[in-house]
Order: C-alpha cells, then sequence, then structure tokens
C-alpha cells in the first residue's frame, strides 16, 4: 500500500527534501512528496481498501494505492 | 462533577489533567486505555502525549482503544469531552471531531506560551503549546462550515500561529460543542506559579457543558 499525502495539501516533509536537492548538485527535481509504504501478506486482497480506510490512511489528508505482487 | 482522565502507554500530560481538573474544582481519577468502563465518571479529558507512540499517524492506533469505545459513547450522549494536543488528534482520529492535525509547518518541534483568542467572548489566553504535529486542516468546505456552526473555539492570535493551521485554528468543537480539542495545554496553565491560570477557563467551559 502508498500513502501519500492529498494532493494541494501542504507537505513540508516533500519540500525539505526538495529545498536540500540543490545543494547535493541535483537539477530539474520538482514536485516531491513523502509518503509511506505498507508491505504485508493477506490471503483475501478484497479486504485491503477497507483496511486503509479504517486504518492505514486518514482519507481527509491522504491518498492511498493498493498494489499486489 | 468527575472527570475521567484516559492514560494510554506513551500519555505524558495526565497527571498535570488530573492537577488541573482539581484545581478548577471538580473531581478527576486516571482510567486506563484497556477499561471499556468509564467508571461513572460525568466526562473525559483525552490528554496530551504519543499515546502508542504515535505509530502510524498520531492519534490513529489509540482510537482503537477499548477507553476510546467509551468515551464516543459518552460523548453521544452528551458528556464533555476534552481532547489536548495529542488528545486532539486522537479525537479527530475517532472521527468525534473534524479536521486533522498535520506536521507543523517548518518541521520542528514548536514549545513556546501562545495567546488564543476565545471565538465568542474574544478573550485573550495565554497557554503554552509543545508539539510536532499541530497544523490543524480541513477542507475550504468543511472550514466555513465550522464556522457557520459556531464550532471554532479558539483561534491562535496574530503572530501566534507558528505550526501553519489554517485559518488559525487552534481548537474546534463538534456540532453539539460537547467534545472540544485544542493543540495548546489549558492543563499547564493553571497555577499562578507557572505564569498563567488561563488554562482553568477551558476546563470550567467544559464543566459548564455537564451542568
Amino acid at each position: 500500500m502508498l500513502i501519500r499525502p492529498k494532493e494541494g495539501i501542504l507537505d513540508p516533509q516533500g519540500k525539505a527534501v526538495e529545498r536540500a536537492l540543490p545543494a547535493l548538485g541535483f537539477e530539474g527535481i520538482g514536485q516531491v512528496h513523502v509518503g509511506r509504504m505498507v508491505e504485508l501478506e493477506a490471503d483475501d486482497p478484497e479486504q485491503l481498501s477497507e483496511l486503509c480506510e479504517k486504518l492505514l490512511a486518514n482519507t481527509l489528508i491522504e491518498d492511498y494505492e493498493i498494489q499486489t505482487l | 462533577m468527575i472527570w475521567g482522565v484516559l492514560q494510554f502507554p506513551g500519555s505524558c500530560d495526565e497527571r498535570d489533567a488530573l492537577h488541573a481538573c482539581e484545581m478548577a474544582g471538580d473531581g478527576a481519577r486516571l482510567i486506563w486505555h484497556e477499561s471499556r468502563d468509564l467508571d461513572g465518571v460525568d466526562g473525559v479529558v483525552v490528554p496530551g502525549g504519543f499515546s502508542y507512540g504515535d505509530y502510524l499517524r498520531a492519534g490513529a492506533i489509540a482510537r482503537f482503544s477499548p477507553a476510546m469505545e467509551a468515551v464516543a459513547e459518552a460523548a453521544a450522549g452528551g458528556a464533555p469531552v476534552i481532547g489536548i494536543c495529542n488528545g486532539f488528534q486522537v479525537l479527530c482520529e475517532a472521527g468525534l471531531l473534524p479536521g486533522a492535525l498535520l506536521r507543523n509547518v517548518e518541521l520542528r518541534f514548536r514549545c513556546h506560551q501562545v495567546e488564543l483568542i476565545e471565538e465568542g467572548s474574544g478573550e485573550r489566553l495565554s497557554i503554552p503549546a509543545k508539539h510536532g504535529e499541530g497544523r490543524y486542516y480541513a477542507p475550504d468546505e468543511l472550514l466555513d462550515q465550522l464556522e457557520a456552526n459556531g464550532q471554532v473555539a479558539y483561534r491562535y492570535a496574530d503572530g501566534h500561529n507558528s505550526n501553519g493551521s489554517v485559518r488559525d485554528i487552534a481548537g474546534v468543537t463538534n456540532e453539539r460543542g460537547n467534545v472540544l480539542g485544542l493543540m495548546p495545554h489549558p492543563e499547564h496553565a493553571v497555577d499562578p506559579l507557572t505564569g498563567s491560570t488561563d488554562g482553568l477557563r477551558v476546563f470550567r467551559r467544559m464543566s459548564g457543558v455537564a451542568a
């Protein structure tokens, strides 16, 4: 599960990373956002969006995306 | 009036909250987070700290504790509930209060005395604040609705909004007005020894809800 700040909400972590880049010589990188990844094994992937809604993401401020491998 | 002050693993302001309830003229006792029973108290304080280590998001795990189930029932019945700092985050995560608290705008943990304006009365309160995730956020339509309903309880005075909260909001209530959450710590401002007793006004406002 990838969880990231909703678009339009100020993301100070992303901004801090972005501001650090020029000093390290990285040019042309923008729109940095820092989220988090949750890895798990599930017998029934159908239940994962409910899990995101109820616990892993706060949907008022975060979007989530589920990837099955 | 007897307050129950919740205690989670990682709470750190529950003792000051007990003391503050007593200074405000009420009784108070601690309630362990695993207790599904609020032991007959008239109101609840969800105190500051780092409940369950603030893992995942501040307040995200604490909201599922047995004591919080009991708090949700008490709140639905009209009992006064105050969430302070981490307690505010818990109440938002639990859906008992609107909005969410995000990382402070400059990513800094802020610890200083702030001036608050009480909505309605315009009364100015001096209360300490100390948090890293205190930036109040709600979408614009929800904010308009909160303002129209009179649910904004406290705003930071000019120059005191150091966490970047939208519309300078420091504290909000639910629609009924019996659940209040705020980031600054009224329980640390109850004794002249520490410079301000303005925090008592917050506790008395909420004991008034029970009366």
